[in-house]
């Protein structure tokens, strides 16, 4: 068996480096091309990719926990049925094919042919049914809202699953890859705790990579799955490496000097911090890629405790709005790393973006006089409002600056600002729990879908105490709440579209929070690292189709 | 060591061990109420990092985490857990505490020793180099050597270290505890470990290494004006003699002292130096497990080095017996403290 293998991987390597540059990315992935943040070149076999991932995660699947950090790790291992382009439309991974009935009450699935699970069982559709009944729907964050609506699962054959919902849920679509629906083996999982499984820490997955070892502070390593399904245009197995090691360095600089020195050849998800993105400007050494993360598509934001009499009046909010400017915010905090923010869905979720909404330009003498409209009048001490704002001094250094920011851009309109800084669990508390505080500053993940990860904002019914990442502010509207409602169960994707523009106006028009930066994650690479297929979830990506060029 | 004073120290430590069981219970009873005092719980920052929560799945966790419970209750749990030495479970790491420790324990030991001995051997030599130098050209060197060393911030350095020996020079590694792509075994896996550590237990050692040389360069001094080192000289004692079998030994007795004392200070020192150079050790996990309110994990880890550091100061009590005969282990009413006059 081995020996067969070690054969095949030799005649596929000689093949791959016949087969030149182009024509290279398989069909699943050739839609991607858009921009080619990596030089092209025929993939090479063999290779340990070093990876930095920060921090240090705490499991290894993301089937029922969405930190970023156990995503990155656990999609080599673990697959969901798609992944998403660089437009966020879904491409194959372990579903080849999906359709939506017209009612849009039931979604079908063709799982792929011939895929095994590490530990030599089939995949099949039961694997499916278990982890959407089991573990998305009843133990994911965002699962139990985007699966909520499903009523049955059918497996009418080993490869194909059908779900039945009570109401059309379109959004299910745009959820369903990796680090939002990560698919368990049943034959493990199945009659014993999830959240306590053993195999949440050794993860068993269909995925191209075999989990290895977890040495604890230190580093997760994996090695190549052999009968990986994978195959490239050429019919040449992947995945190309031998394997991957994540190694857990806490410090950002001795990441950025690990990288300079070799040590790693992939730093994920912005571990490399904008300020230190400067050494690595050198095309000949370094690729940045800005693309990985549009699928997160997450904004800064400053929120405001609606609460608080003085922002019950729209046009303090609006004011506020008006004070700050976002594109020196952009330029000065983020050091050019995003794009100002417009509304409550990010650009890059091209499908539902509309910038026909209200905008409040930067525009000092616009705030005063909304202020002053509200009866905030200047003091004589030349001040009009005392407030406290809230961040998360554990979210790095960049917190303190977007926090200072605020601050100074507020001072100009005679509104002075106090900083709190707490770590990220005294931080939570006041804003969630304890609701005392004026204002607050957060980056949120938008998702491809408004109704996951936008509604969530603005929701009355998400006003929940004690609970992180809900409607903290506490605003209230009864009409976005119908149009938001009415949104999430429209079948009909144009009058979707239109919904949602709708939602953007009332929300842009009302502000209970204000949209400032969309973040672009980086990542930085070796020139070394490849990969021939770009994705936009690519901070997801399962690295089959990434390779090193030889030392 | 005589038999006799071997004898003696076996007294004492029969009688100080059992002491020191009240002291560590203790000493855990303050760490879990203090910690009670910190706002948020694991809970809170389980489902802040997952990005989103439902109050049921966050009341189940609490439930299952024991969090529900009034406070002196979780108390007594918690209490009759250390009588059996469970130490219970980290809900973060999803693993039992005493395996996380132990599985962390020797990497920092093996910082905290190879940095302790570096700070002591240099630093004593430091300190009596500068004591027989006294004002001279070699004195003021030292002095500004263990200045620059005692004011630079340990993290600094580290970082200092790692850009100049690593990113430069290339000759040490930048973190980590081994080669995690070599996968070395027997003796390359020693020196591959020690390769990995001379730059943290440098680093680490720099700030105690300035205060032993000059607690010693001090203590030296006031020694070589003592009336026995003027004996020994009259009796024609060399001088290398005077300074290592007369002077040396009572010098350092305060050295011993400090010591003790800075075992505990020592893990805090860890915490930076292990962030630093991604050194897998407990001073991380501590600090990680603050952040994340993993109170079972940092409670197991405080009482852990409270174990220790008892343990270690012990042992100091027993190092000045040797260096000091006139110390008396076993005497019942006076405390073990160095004695204070040198004359003999």
């Amino acid at each position: 068996m081995h020996r067969r293998h070690l054969l095949t991987s030799t005649a596929h390597a000689s093949l791959a480096l016949l087969a030149l540059g182009a024509g290279l990315p398989a069909a699943v992935q050739a839609q991607a091309a858009r921009s080619a943040p990596f030089p092209a070149g025929t993939p090479v076999r063999g290779g340990i990719l070093n990876v930095a991932v920060a921090p240090e995660p705490t499991i290894l699947t993301s089937a029922f926990n969405t930190t970023m950090n156990i995503g990155q790790v656990s999609s080599k291992v673990l697959e969901g049925l798609v992944s998403y382009d660089l437009d966020l439309r879904p491409v194959p991974a372990l579903a080849t094919a999906w359709n939506v009935s017209p009612d849009g009450l039931a979604i079908s699935f063709k799982l792929r042919e011939g895929v095994k699970w590490h530990d030599g069982q089939d995949f099949s559709s039961a694997d499916v049914k278990y982890t959407l009944e089991e573990v998305w729907k009843k133990l994911h964050p965002f699962g139990r809202a985007a699966f909520a609506n499903v009523t049955q699962v059918e497996t009418p054959d080993r490869t194909t699953v059908v779900i039945r919902l009570s109401s059309p849920a379109p959004y299910v679509l745009n959820y369903i890859n990796t680090y939002g629906a990560q698919i368990l083996p049943k034959h493990l999982y199945e009659g014993k705790d999830v959240l306590t499984h053993p195999a949440n820490s050794a993860p068993v997955g269909t995925g191209p990579f075999v989990f290895k070892e977890w040495v604890k502070g230190s580093h997760v390593r994996l090695e190549r799955n052999p009968n990986y399904w994978g195959r490239d245009a050429q019919g040449v197995q992947q995945p190309y490496l031998d394997g991957v090691v994540f190694k857990f360095i806490p410090d950002a600089t001795a990441r950025t000097v690990a990288l300079e020195a070799g040590e790693l050849d992939v730093a994920l998800g912005s571990s490399i911090p904008p300020s230190s993105l400067s050494r690595f400007r050198d095309p000949q050494k370094y690729t940045i890629n800005l693309d990985d993360g549009r699928y997160l598509s997450t904004i800064f934001l400053t929120q405001f405790n609606v609460r608080r009499p003085y922002f019950q009046d729209k046009r303090v909010r609006q004011a506020f709005a008006h004070a700050i400017d976002r594109d020196a915010l952009l330029k000065v905090v983020f050091l050019g790393y995003g794009k100002a923010a417009t509304g409550p869905v990010p650009s890059s979720v091209v499908n539902y973006y509309s910038d026909d909404v209200r905008r409040y330009p930067y525009d000092l003498q616009k705030a005063a006089a909304l202020l002053d409209e509200a009866g905030l009048k200047k003091k004589p001490d030349g001040k009009r409002l005392q407030l406290t704002l809230d961040y998360d001094a554990g979210a790095g250094v960049s917190a303190t600056r977007q926090a200072e920011f605020i601050k100074q851009s507020l001072a100009r309109v005679g509104v002075d600002v106090e900083l709190r800084a707490g770590d990220t669990a005294s931080y939570l508390r006041r804003i969630f729990t304890e609701q005392d505080y004026d204002l607050m500053v957060s980056s949120l993940h938008r998702l491809p879908d408004p109704t996951l990860g936008v509604q969530r904002l603005y929701w009355t019914q998400n006003i929940r105490k004690g609970v992180p990442w809900t409607n903290g502010s506490g605003y209230s509207n009864p009409e976005l709440d119908k149009v938001m409602e009415a949104a999430a169960a429209e079948a009909d994707p144009a009058r979707r579209k239109a919904l949602i523009r709708q939602w953007q106006q009332i929300v842009q028009e009302d502000v209970p929070l204000l949209e400032l930066v969309e973040q672009t994650w980086v990542t930085v690479a070796s020139r070394r690292f490849h990969k021939t297929s770009t994705q936009g979830d690519g901070l997801f990506a399962s690295y089959a189709d990434a390779w090193l060029t030889p030392k | 060591m005589k038999p006799t004073s071997a004898h003696n120290a076996w007294r004492f430590l029969r009688r100080r061990l059992p002491q020191a069981v009240p002291v560590v219970v203790g000493i855990a009873l303050l760490n879990f109420l203090v910690l009670q005092i910190a706002p948020g719980d694991v809970v809170d920052v389980l489902a802040g990092e997952a990005g989103a929560a439902t109050p049921e799945t966050m009341a189940q966790l609490r439930a299952s985490f024991g969090l529900d419970q009034p406070v002196a209750l979780q108390l007594w749990h918690y209490l009759g857990r250390l009588l059996t030495l469970d130490l219970g479970f980290s809900y973060r790491q999803n693993m039992p505490v005493r395996d996380l420790i132990l599985d962390r324990l020797p990497a920092t030991l093996l910082l905290m020793v190879a940095a302790m001995v570096i700070a002591l051997v240099l630093g004593v030599a430091l300190g009596v180099l500068s004591a027989r130098k006294v004002h001279g050209w070699v004195d003021h060197l030292v002095s500004v050597v263990v200045l620059v060393a005692y004011a630079l911030p340990t993290f600094w350095l580290g970082l200092m270290a790692i850009v100049l020996f690593s990113a430069r020079l290339g000759w040490f590694p930048s973190g980590g505890m081994v080669d995690v792509a070599a996968a070395h075994t027997g003796w390359a896996r020693v020196l591959d470990i020690a390769w990995h550590a001379v730059l943290p237990a440098c680093v680490l050692a720099t700030f105690y290494l300035a205060m032993y040389a000059k607690l010693m360069r001090s203590s030296m001094l006031e020694i070589y004006g003592a009336d026995f080192i003027r004996t020994a000289r009259a009796k024609g004692a060399s001088e290398a003699r005077v300074t290592l079998a007369h002077a040396l030994r009572n010098a350092l007795l305060p050295v011993a002292t400090m010591l003790g004392y800075q075992v505990a200070s020592l893990l805090s020192g860890a915490v930076l130096v292990e962030s630093v150079f991604s050194w897998p050790g407990l001073g991380r996990l501590a600090f990680e497990s603050i952040l994340a309110r993993d109170l079972n994990l940092l409670l197991g880890i405080l009482l852990m080095s409270a174990v220790l550091v008892t343990l270690i100061n012990i042992v100091v009590d027993v190092l000045y017996a040797f260096l000091d005969p006139r110390v008396q282990l076993a005497s019942d009413a006076t405390p073990s403290a160095p004695a204070q006059g040198l004359s003999p």
